[in-house]
């Protein structure tokens, strides 16, 4: 198993040592060809539009594309943004996901937050019975889901801030900033899955 | 649980989202686009560029609100906007607005010299400059949430930002191989904070992120910086004083993302314009330099 952080912007370092401490191996990807091999890709937090931006100018944006058709992909915060299909303003998206996201949806740093959510799927999935504790920064929503797009989290307002679609992994917080493994191991039962 | 908010976890995870990224300084809303459309991940906000500040002199202050505030209507990034060394109202009125993060800078004229803010008063998170380890660690101890080393702003000239991220990455260096009984020595003698000394030998790197400033203005020089080691880059007067900005932003954008591919830099070095005019920071007297600003 080889997982993949997109590493153009932002704290990819993080995901790269959730991953290494449950044992995976990992790649850092800035060009296409780092895509050779890999079992999943994760999407860091970050600034979506300096993602973007640096995706078109290496020609990632098709590569990633067929990529996440076949192979599951995982993006946090900037990285839900970008896989997203629709964020009501013009940036590259993948549009791999049937999800609406808004950016910087809680308004500004000062309004960013830490709070627990309880997520059943993630509790079942990984046999564990404690909320996870989830780190908002600067945040997006995910404010519609349309196909066959599973909510996975929502605050207590309803505002849904994790989903997943098949091999696709969604969420609007940074799992990466945390000591809780559990969302990492959750994603790679799903690149498991996926490569089988 | 209630939500919680102004937290370390906070503070500190922004700035990880600024790394492997160009922060840009810009002086009014068209500016703040231009970075932006170059694929800066946050720009700082400010009246003058340090080159235009030591050109003027005088007293260098906050920056009028309703020029930040415009900036922050422009884009969609994280704003940043600079208050005085030690001036706490400054600050208080920077995070009224809703600026993402302060930068308590050298850059203006201090209004303390002896005292910084303290820093974990606030909601909003401070980065501030330093020239070595012990005046990162004792800015950390204050409450800020990301560290820059400071070069000398408004020169054009890498060669105090190299001396400065050389000297604090070769401390973090040092400490990795002393014994614990040397760490309250290493302490007294860099008048670090020793809980935050044990913290870096421990962690192997700084506590917060660590970006680099003051003189980068080529790709090359982006990179340098980041093959030395540090998270991200600022860059000030280096993009708006030079020929063409849009296009030496977007250059050095890709500089920090593709630092140790020479082949990409040589490409996004190509046809940059001028550069700006620069100042020859060895030859400038020492009370004209700013890094020495910050107790």
């Amino acid at each position: 198993m080889k997982i993949g952080v997109l590493a153009l912007q932002g704290d990819f370092s993080e995901h790269i040592s959730m991953l290494k401490k449950i044992g995976v191996e990992t790649a850092e990807v800035r060009l296409p060809k780092h895509l050779d091999g890999l079992d999943g890709l994760i999407m860091p937090g970050g600034e979506s539009t300096t993602i973007g931006k640096l995706a078109v100018a290496y020609s990632l944006m098709e590569p990633l594309r067929e990529f996440g058709k076949l192979h599951a992909v995982w993006g946090t915060c900037a990285g839900a943004i970008f896989l997203s299909k629709d964020i009501g303003r013009d940036q590259p998206l993948l549009e791999l996901m049937d999800i609406k996201v808004r950016r910087n949806a809680f308004g500004r740093q000062v309004d960013s937050f830490e709070t627990n959510l309880e997520i059943d799927e993630l509790m079942k999935a990984t046999g564990t019975e404690h909320p996870y504790h989830a780190v908002f920064i600067r945040a997006p929503i995910i404010e519609s889901v349309s196909g066959n797009v599973k909510v996975l989290s929502a605050l207590e307002d309803g505002r849904i801030v994790a989903a997943q679609q098949g091999h696709l992994l969604a969420t609007s917080f940074h799992p990466e900033l945390t000591g809780d493994t559990r969302f990492h191991e959750y994603f790679i039962s799903l690149a498991s899955a996926s490569a089988s | 649980m209630e939500a919680m908010t102004g937290t370390w976890t906070e503070k500190k995870g922004l700035a990880q989202m600024l790394k492997g990224g160009v922060i840009m300084d810009v002086v009014n809303a068209e500016q703040a686009r231009i970075a932006e459309d170059a694929g800066a991940c946050a720009v700082m906000a400010l009246e003058r560029v340090p080159a235009d500040i030591r050109a003027d002199g005088g007293v260098a202050r906050m920056s009028d609100p309703d020029m930040i505030l415009k900036i922050m209507d422009a884009v969609s990034i994280p704003v940043m906007a600079k208050c005085r060394i030690g001036h706490f109202v400054e600050a208080q009125i920077l995070e009224s607005i809703g600026v993402d993060y302060i930068d308590e800078s050298e850059v203006l004229t201090p209004a303390d010299e002896e005292h910084h803010i303290l820093k974990h008063n606030f909601k909003v998170p401070f980065v501030c400059g330093c020239r070595n380890i012990g005046e990162a660690l004792r800015r950390i101890g204050e409450g800020a949430a990301m560290i820059r080393t400071k070069g000398e702003a408004g020169t054009g000239d890498v060669v105090e930002a190299v001396r400065h991220a050389r000297s604090v990455i070769g401390s973090i260096r040092a400490l990795q191989v002393m014994n614990d009984e040397e760490l309250m020595t290493f302490a007294k003698n860099n008048g670090a904070p020793y809980e935050l000394v044990k913290e870096v030998k421990t962690l192997g790197r700084m506590p917060v992120v660590n970006f680099a400033a003051g003189g980068v203005a080529t790709p090359a020089d982006a990179a340098l910086m980041m093959q030395l080691g540090v998270d991200g880059v600022f860059v000030g007067s280096g993009i708006f004083k030079s020929g063409d900005p849009a296009r030496r932003a977007a250059a050095i954008v890709k500089s920090v993302t593709h630092f140790q591919d020479a082949s990409i830099l040589a490409e996004v070095s190509k046809n940059l314009g001028e550069a700006m005019v620069g100042r020859n920071a060895a030859h400038m007297p020492e009370g004209e330099k700013l890094a020495v600003r910050g107790w």
